[in-house]
């Protein structure tokens, strides 16, 4: 394809990569473009061009080595729900933007450690930006096969160098459409995830073409190798050097999958939702495995098919290129160009805004900015961002045009990551240690780097640059024990590792003897304890910092309008207010205020500005580390006490409502008696009251015929025997309800019992041609007490009785039985049982309203009796209500007694 | 002769009560439920019912009721409870309806007599 091809092709493929952005900008909430699959594909940015090409290069070259820089990922996934959780919490408490933000403001908005850390990823982020133009601009030579169009080696018609002003155009319009760096950049993210998807299927797809197409399958290919190459060293880990180096390889890219800021702002920055964790910590480590399936295939077979000779990292692209399949060479070539437009656009889109945020915002334009006015100040900001992704990347280009071509992309990668770990025991050891401070933090960082530059870049430096080889060979000065590939005498590391090991021994060790020796300010302190106490912070909001001094609510409000527009300033204003119910009037700001105004301010200028932009309107005074340790843990205890209140008032909510019920019941139960009283009196009343009458009547009449005379004495010894049954009742019930009777069981026949029953209530049932029938298939022996159960019974064909119609009443009784227990079901024509009251006939004191005519037996402890009694029996009694007409009470009594 | 209407469903209780009223000249007159009280007192016309009040069928507030809302006893037939019912809400609720009289059971037979022969003997 020829250049000029090859630029049409690359201008389209970045038109549809605006487009995809443009589109999931304008569709921000669709399910698609919040999809958790979009975050969990955005984290593959960690996949860049040296990932797309260098992986291949350093499997030819080094074998299975390559492998450690996605084992340390893999491993971290787990990790991700305690550590990146609280990372994630503490970011969006603090509206924090970048790494650089965290942990600053973890060792008190420290602003020159802030600058250090943007510096820190700077060196990081530069060199590898110009590593992804190096790869764009080689791969592009190697795909393009005609020199006609653009030619020539000066920047202006370098095609490297459009290449590079379109991604900054691009990374400078999306990344900065937001002035708070904290908030989502979606478009970005979505057209990440999209990069992500192709450039692993294109990998995929020339994986499969070298393993299956060129060669016959993967054992082809190793028996093809294990005749052509020396596999052993390609495909062990060699020996105890190796394995160490193996250890070191994995904890160096473990560390630098937290810490690369691009691998911040796509994981951290960016995340918005639960869901996203849950499915990345699956799906990213899958995507990594699938990115390495192949690529010890294409590594051997390349070294198979093209010599070693060739230039390893491009096997990719040679080996179509070698059987003349072009078009693959194509897709290989879009599929690197999407991996270097994803890491490009994410790092200098967290570069920017560090470097605006933590060094030229504080540095300088602080002064300007609080002169101005709102838009004018938003726009300052954004262009200021603006021009740091377009210089980064412009900056990225020189340095771009320094390499020696000669230089294997996969140890200029290696740079950057030994370079962004030494933030790794401030930012790690700081989240769980709250003595940690700022002066450790940034001598280790230093010492880190000093290390990192004696035993890496500089005998990089010195051998691959400048071809001087006696620094290598015979130590600095000619010293034997400061040879930088083995300080100290330690030569069992690689290089990197060796330059690893020392970096992070020394900044540990700085940071960790600075921090007990001398102890940080209170605001490090407070910071300190926020962080390490992350949960916590959330419950406490505001109320975590402490603050002590004097400041006026108008003056933070200015500043406050000055960076966020009035709409938003008031807003907040309004938010603030309703959460701590501050009155409006109030003039005086309080520290839960300058807390709540700095986290805005972190937003939009990052943490050490905001801190210089309200120590300049507010008069702040130190609080002692005692009273700062003092308040926290008051205002710990306050929270712990509102809860357990909370808690108490939801157990007293509780009980409150368990009275209710009780009361309510204990009325019902008092209503009952009450009626039961009113019933018992009555029915007591009546027989007195007729005795009275009689009794008056024979001893007022001397005249009363004798016949007469009689009647009215047997009237009295009626009703004297009607109210000894009365009192006897009520003593019976009392006496089984307290527990003091005992049956007298006998092994025995039921049907007798109720046949006898049904003799005692004949004569009445006769007399109202109430027709009794009783139905029973065999006689039934069980253990009862049978003057307790002719009561039952009696008891149940009385009430019955009361019921039935005169004349055409019918009661049938059944009685049948299974393996377990006699069943005895009594039905009749009645009235029936009112549905309301079915649950209270065998209440006490129950008196149905529905009897036709009164006072039969009518104690109105029938059915109780009859309940208390069968439960003596263990047995249970209850009205069917599923009947249509009439009542059917049923009686089961267990066949042995337990 | 005035005729008293005895209403209750008590067999024991009209039976003193009607030998002594019958002795002291009354027309004596006997319902044994609501219902009976209602038909007979439309038909008799009695100067008096006694009146209990727990009774199956129609109870003796309604049987009062009844008693105040017809056209002609309303004036002629005067009405006295006799009850087992003592709460001082029952007796209030009894003598709003019209009762002249509230006797608690149980009664005195003495009580009745001078109650009834109070009422039913014609004021000058």
């Amino acid at each position: 394809m020829s250049k000029t091809a090859l630029i049409a092709l690359i201008f389209v493929y970045l038109g549809i990569l605006f487009l995809i952005a443009l589109f999931a900008e304008k569709n921000k909430g669709s399910k698609l473009v919040s999809h958790p699959i979009v975050y969990a594909l955005s984290l593959a940015v960690y996949c860049s061009a040296w990932t797309y090409y260098g992986s291949v290069g350093m499997a030819a070259k080094s074998g299975v080595e390559f492998l450690t820089i996605y084992l340390g990922p893999i491993i971290a996934a787990p990790l991700w729900i305690v550590l990146l959780k609280k990372i994630i919490q503490l970011s969006k408490v603090y509206n924090i933007s970048s790494i650089a933000d965290f942990i600053s403001l973890r060792y008190g908005n420290s602003r020159s450690l802030g600058a250090l850390v943007t510096l820190v990823c700077a060196a990081s982020i530069i060199p590898y930006i110009s590593l992804q133009l190096k790869a764009i601009s080689e791969t592009f030579e190697i795909v393009s096969t005609s020199t006609l169009g653009i030619e020539g080696s000066s920047v202006m018609t370098d095609s490297t160098f459009y290449i590079a002003l379109i991604l900054a155009i691009f990374a400078s319009f999306f990344g900065t459409l937001a002035l708070d760096a904290s908030k989502n950049r979606t478009g970005v993210m979505f057209s990440v995830a999209f990069e992500s998807v192709l450039k692993l299927t294109f990998f995929l797809i020339v994986g499969v073409y070298v393993t299956y197409y060129v060669f016959d399958g993967t054992t082809d290919i190793y028996q093809k190798a294990s005749l052509g190459l020396d596999l052993n060293q390609l495909s062990t880990i060699n020996g105890l050097s190796g394995g160490i180096n193996w250890y070191f390889s994995i904890v160096l890219s473990f560390l630098a999958i937290f810490l690369l800021p691009r691998q911040f702002q796509t994981s951290v920055v960016e995340f918005t939702n639960r869901k996203q964790l849950k499915t990345s910590i699956w799906l990213f480590p899958f995507y990594l495995f699938l990115f390495n399936v192949f690529v010890i295939f294409i590594a051997w077979g390349g070294l198979l098919v093209l010599g070693e000779q060739a230039n390893a990292d491009y096997f990719t692209l040679l080996i179509p290129l070698h059987f003349g399949d072009h078009w693959l060479a194509i897709l290989v070539f879009l599929g690197g160009l999407s991996a270097v437009i994803s890491m490009v656009v994410v790092s200098t889109v967290a570069l920017s805004t560090m470097l605006s945020n933590n060094l030229i915002i504080p540095y300088g334009f602080i002064k300007n900015l609080t002169r101005s006015k709102s838009f004018k100040n938003e726009k300052t900001i954004k262009n200021i961002r603006r021009l740091c992704v377009f210089s980064s990347i412009i900056l990225a280009y020189l340095l771009y045009a320094l390499f020696d071509p000669k230089v294997s992309l996969f140890s200029i990668g290696l740079i950057s990551f030994l370079i962004i770990v030494q933030l790794a025991p401030s930012f790690f050891i700081g989240m769980f240690w709250n003595r940690g401070s700022a002066l450790g933090s940034k001598v280790g960082i230093i010492l880190g780097l000093i290390l990192i530059i004696f035993t890496y870049l500089l005998p990089f430096i010195t051998e691959y640059v400048t071809g001087y080889h006696q620094f290598v060979d015979e130590g600095f000065l000619g010293i034997e024990s400061l040879k930088p590939y083995a300080l100290f005498g330690i030569d069992l590391l690689n290089p990197v590792n060796h330059a690893l090991y020392w970096s992070l021994l020394v900044n540990t060790g700085a940071y960790l003897i600075l921090s007990v020796i001398k102890k940080g300010n209170y605001r490090e302190r407070n910071y300190g304890e926020m962080f390490v106490n992350s949960e916590k912070v959330v419950e406490l909001k505001e109320n975590a910092y402490v603050w002590k001094g004097e400041a006026y609510v108008k003056d933070i409000q200015n500043i406050l309008v000055r960076f966020l527009g009035q709409a938003k300033a008031d807003k907040a204003l309004r938010v603030f207010r309703k959460r701590y119910a501050v009155n409006s009037e109030e003039k005086l700001a309080d520290a839960r205020f300058i807390n709540f105004s700095e986290r805005l301010l972190t937003g939009a200028v990052g943490s050490a500005s905001a801190k210089i932009l309200i120590s300049n309107v507010a008069k702040e005074k130190p609080v002692s580390l005692v009273e700062v340790l003092k308040i926290l843990e008051e205002n710990k205890e306050t929270i712990s006490v509102n809860k357990s209140l909370e808690e108490q008032s939801q157990k007293l909510i509780k009980l409150t409502s368990e009275l209710k019920s009780a009361n309510e019941e204990l009325r019902i139960q008092d209503q009952l008696k009450d009626d039961f009283l009113d019933t018992v009196a009555h029915e007591l009343k009546t027989p007195i009251t007729s005795i009275k009458a009689s009794s008056e009547v024979l001893s007022d009449g001397n005249d009363m015929p004798e016949e007469l005379q009689h009647k009215f004495l047997n009237n009295i010894i009626q009703d004297t025997e009607r109210l000894t049954i009365l009192i006897n009742d009520i003593l019976d019930l009392e006496k089984m309800a307290s527990g003091r009777d005992e049956l007298n069981l006998q092994l025995q026949s039921l049907n007798g019992c109720i046949e006898d029953a049904i003799n005692g209530i004949s004569s009445i049932a006769e007399r109202k041609s109430i027709e009794v029938g009783f139905h029973s298939s065999s006689s039934i022996m069980i253990e009862f007490d049978y003057s307790k159960m002719l009561q039952v019974f009696t008891n149940l064909f009385s009430n019955s009785l009361k019921f039935v119609p005169e004349d055409n009443g019918k009661i049938e009784v059944f009685l049948e039985a299974n393996s377990e227990e006699v069943i005895f079901k009594l039905k009749d024509n009645g009235k029936g049982i009112p549905e309301e009251d079915l649950h209270l006939i065998f209440k006490k004191f129950y008196q149905s309203k529905n009897q036709t005519f009164k006072k039969l037996q009518g104690s109105g402890f029938g059915l109780a009796i009859c309940k208390q009694i069968v439960e003596m029996h263990r047995g249970v009694i209850y009205a069917n209500p599923n009947v249509e007409t009439g009542a059917e009470l049923i009686v089961n009594l267990p066949k042995c007694r337990p | 002769m005035k005729k008293i209407l005895l209403v209750d469903d008590e067999p024991n209780i009209i039976m003193a009560l009607e030998y002594s009223l019958r002795k002291n000249n009354y027309d004596i007159y006997i319902a044994r439920d609501g219902e009976e009280a209602i038909d007979l007192a439309e038909k008799l016309k009695p100067d008096l019912v006694v009146l209990d009040i727990m009774m199956p069928k129609v109870d003796g507030y309604e049987v009062l009721e009844f008693l105040k809302s017809h056209d002609t006893l309303k004036d002629t037939t005067q009405t006295i409870i006799i009850s087992a019912k003592h709460k001082q809400s029952d007796v209030q609720k009894g003598l709003n309806l019209g009762a002249k009289e509230y006797i608690k059971k149980p009664f005195s037979m003495k009580k009745i007599l001078s109650t009834v022969n109070e009422l039913l003997t014609p004021k000058n």
